[in-house]
């Protein structure tokens, strides 16, 4: 017997309950008091994600049958090694950019548009990431997709309202190719289970057809090339703290559900074209995202384009831990790899934009050409974006460099030259238009005038930089973490 | 049996004219005329489909109020001086868009097609459970406690969506009136209308929740009576929209999500989230049917009027 306290805490519950919560309340409370919710909530999401880990990580999986109705009649959560690092990582970011977040979008007098609304749309995607990290049920995670869609094209308004519309058509019409791979799915199996759909016998074609579509529609919503169109407009023009939450988070949402479709409902028919289709439009992405990001002229545009950039890395999980490598022995290390990746990438990327809204704040623009010298101005935010460039370019100790690392022995144990030389290219190009703005920020001898920007403030992008850093150093954790639960997968892979 | 057919093939064919009549149409306002049609129509082949709670739905939402929308954004586009739709992508564009399209409608159907006869889905499974939902409606009790959890999530999506929609507005209006001041004649037909027509509509809409539990209905249908009802008494110039920054308004906003969380939450205290005990099914569907009735409707009504457009 274990203890009963941990066993019976409803971790994953909690974290679709309290975020939910805090929308409402938001709603009712009004600008005034809402920003201040997330003072109690982040530091509440942070122990629960904690006694969630620690529960999968010594009992094994979490599922849980919402309203006690088994499936294939109810639905469940599934609380496993990939659920819990996502679930930890939206925790962090989250919070971070909560706190980050109570200056532009708190209120020190009257109510605002932007007090008033941020807030509810901040607290319901909470809850839609955790809702999609931790669903079990397919036709559930479209109404989580949803809903994170729904808060993530308001905030791109607050920016753009031409790019929000732009992200909402992609978004829309990815939803809908996704619906319809689930109802061709339900219609064939009778059920929206993902444990379930792993056991069924169904004709190959139809899950072939049905993969596919859903495939297509969530490519879409994660951006992936040649569907990245809609990406940097809204993630170069949205608010920072909310750029923040899209690129370190909300894309991955959409990519969590595609790993879950091809490796835990349908292991048995991801073939070698389609995994090599996917690795073709990632090493697209790595290449085409990098090579836009050195031509951009203000920095939220670089980040942004290297968001489509890093996206590309994620989908070289197919190629090396599915289809024909599945039974390799660096099938494990190529998946985990990529998760590893998703997590480096996530907290460097807030961090990354987190920065620079700073330097937005200070200077009034992003412009690369003007911001000689703002790193005398702003140590700390650049020192922060300093190592977040250390992550993403993959240079040790950092989290990113250990993502690389795996990928890369697999690739080439795997005899996967072509891709391996596209991650070595991938991180020179990242060098490459990273070092343009670090350049630009040090160059010159004197401290440029810009406004105040609070020191406390600085700390927080300061402090998700060293996180992506320390993913590389203390790797253990999290790597033991995302192996719960993938025994079949991440082990063996998908067999073909 | 061949009446019923002849009526289908006719209703297929109909939907297919319709629908192309308002894609390939050239006036935005006849586009979204043939739409509403569209919509009425796909309500009467749910009904032909024996979906009567879908019947319900679209022809409530999918077609009324959602036609609603579309007038209203082509009446703000005309006010800003736009007729006509834009130029649009190039012709190669369009024919290779037109090629996906018909290459993805054909694996689908060659798809459905294919699938073994005698499928019935969760039909069975719903059956044998529904005696412990606490409702006799087996759409209510996948909606209300089978999934309840979709539910849950769909009616903070429609409150996210009021949400986004004041998120567009200007600093100097916050806190302000939705929607443009109406007037009418206060003899004139729109304000007997006005009137008149309010407390049917309260009747039908407390009866569409009350019959969901056994029959089909529910919080969605009557929310959307509710709200027409109330756009009515606003376009009649009785009553005014209420300033987006009331207290009250936003507790209306918030009362069904908030009841419907509360319920999950309290089962998950006691070991089963979203669990709805079966001595009380009944009541307590019920409870949340109501307050999501109100909540829905207030919701719709002002997902209608737009973005807070005069000061308080």
């Amino acid at each position: 017997m274990t203890a009963p306290l941990p066993g019976a805490f409803p971790a994953l519950e909690l974290l679709i309950v309290l975020p939910l919560a805090a929308s409402l309340l938001a709603i009712l409370l009004g600008g005034r008091l809402a920003p201040r919710i997330v003072l109690l909530l982040g530091p509440a999401m942070l122990v629960v994600t904690a006694v969630l880990a620690f529960q999968i990580q010594t009992q094994g999986p979490v599922r849980v049958e919402i309203g006690g109705w088994e499936a294939p009649l109810g639905i469940a959560l599934i609380g496993d090694g990939l659920a819990g690092v996502f679930l930890v990582l939206t925790a962090i970011v989250m919070t971070a950019v909560g706190v980050f977040a109570q200056k532009p979008f708190g209120s020190e007098g009257a109510e605002t548009t932007e007090s008033y609304t941020f807030w509810p749309l901040y607290f319901a995607m909470w809850a839609a990431l955790n809702a999609v990290f931790c669903g079990g049920d397919l036709f559930n995670l479209y109404v989580a997709l949803e809903l994170l869609t729904l808060t993530a094209v308001a905030m791109v308004a607050y920016g753009s309202t031409r790019a929000a519309l732009r992200y909402l058509l992609f978004a829309l019409a990815g939803s809908l190719a996704y619906l319809m791979g689930i109802v061709l799915l339900y219609s064939a199996t009778g059920t929206l289970d993902i444990e379930l759909l792993a056991r069924q016998d169904t004709i190959e074609a139809t899950r072939m057809v049905s993969g596919a579509l859903m495939t297509a529609g969530l490519l879409a919503k994660t951006a992936l090339f040649p569907l990245h169109g809609w990406l940097p407009p809204a993630h170069g023009s949205a608010p920072a703290p909310a750029s923040a939450l899209l690129s370190s988070l909300v894309i991955k949402a959409s990519f969590v559900i595609i790993v879950r479709i091809w490796f835990d409902v349908m292991p048995d028919v991801a073939g070698t074209v389609f995994v090599q289709l996917l690795s073709i439009l990632g090493a697209g992405a790595v290449l085409y995202g990098s090579l836009l990001a050195l031509r951009q002229t203000r920095l939220k545009m670089i980040i942004a384009y290297s968001t489509v950039a890093q996206l590309g890395y994620l989908f070289f999980i197919f190629p090396l831990a599915g289809g024909a490598a599945a039974e390799t022995p660096w099938a494990a290390g190529a998946w985990s790899g990529g998760m590893f990746h998703a997590l480096a990438h996530g907290l460097a990327k807030a961090a990354m934009f987190l920065a620079a809204g700073l330097v937005i704040e200070a200077l009034g623009h992003d412009r690369i050409d003007d911001i000689k010298g703002i790193a005398r101005a702003l140590p700390l935010t650049m020192f922060a974006f300093g190592l977040a460039a250390v992550s993403l370019m993959g240079l040790p100790p950092s989290g990113g460099f250990l993502a690389k690392y795996l990928m890369l022995t697999a690739a080439l144990a795997d005899g996967q030259i072509g891709l391996a030389l596209v991650m070595l290219a991938g991180g020179l190009l990242a060098a490459a238009y990273l070092f343009r703005p670090v350049n630009r920020a040090l160059a010159g001898d004197y401290v440029p005038e810009v406004a105040v920007v609070t020191y406390w403030r600085q700390l927080i992008p300061l402090g998700l930089a060293l996180l992506s850093v320390a993913l590389g150093i203390i790797s253990e954790p999290p790597y033991d973490l995302l192996q719960v639960g993938r025994s079949k997968v991440a082990v063996e892979g998908i067999d073909d | 049996m061949t009446a019923a057919l002849l009526f289908d093939a006719g209703l297929c064919l109909l939907v297919l004219v319709v629908a192309f009549s308002a894609v390939a149409g050239r006036g935005l306002f006849g586009a979204i005329a043939f739409f509403i049609i569209y919509g009425m129509l796909i309500a009467l082949a749910w009904l032909r489909l024996e979906g009567v709670d879908v019947a319900l739905a679209e022809a409530a939402i999918g077609a009324g109020l959602t036609g609603m929308l579309l007038i209203g954004a082509w009446s703000m586009l005309k006010q800003l001086g736009v007729s006509g739709l834009p130029g649009g992508p190039s012709v190669p564009l369009r024919i290779a868009a037109g090629a996906v399209s018909g290459l993805v409608a054909l694996a689908l159907a060659a798809t459905v097609l294919a699938l073994p006869d005698g499928r019935e889905g969760l039909s069975p499974a719903v059956a044998e459970s529904l005696g412990r939902s606490g409702v006799d409606n087996p759409v209510t009790a996948v909606l209300l406690n089978f999934r309840a959890y979709d539910t849950l999530l769909e009616s903070v999506v429609l409150l996210i969506a009021l949400i986004a929609v004041w998120s567009l507005t200007p600093r100097a209006v916050w806190g302000g009136v939705p929607g443009l001041a109406q007037h009418a004649r206060s003899d004139g037909v729109l304000s007997m209308f006005g009137r008149l027509l309010p407390p049917l509509g309260l009747v039908v809409a407390i009866y569409l929740v009350w019959a969901g539990s056994s029959q089909p209905g529910g919080a969605f249908q009557a929310g959307t009576v509710l709200a027409a009802v109330w756009l009515l008494v606003v376009m009649a110039g009785l009553y005014d929209e209420p300033p987006a920054s009331s207290r009250n308004l936003r507790l209306a906003l918030v009362a069904g999500p908030g009841v419907f969380l509360a319920v999950g939450a309290v089962g998950a205290a006691f070991g089963v989230f979203m669990g709805i005990p079966e001595g009380f099914a009944k009541p307590l569907i019920l409870s949340i049917e109501f307050a999501l009735t109100v909540s829905i409707a207030v919701t719709l009504a002002l997902l209608v009027a737009g973005r807070p457009r005069r000061p308080a």
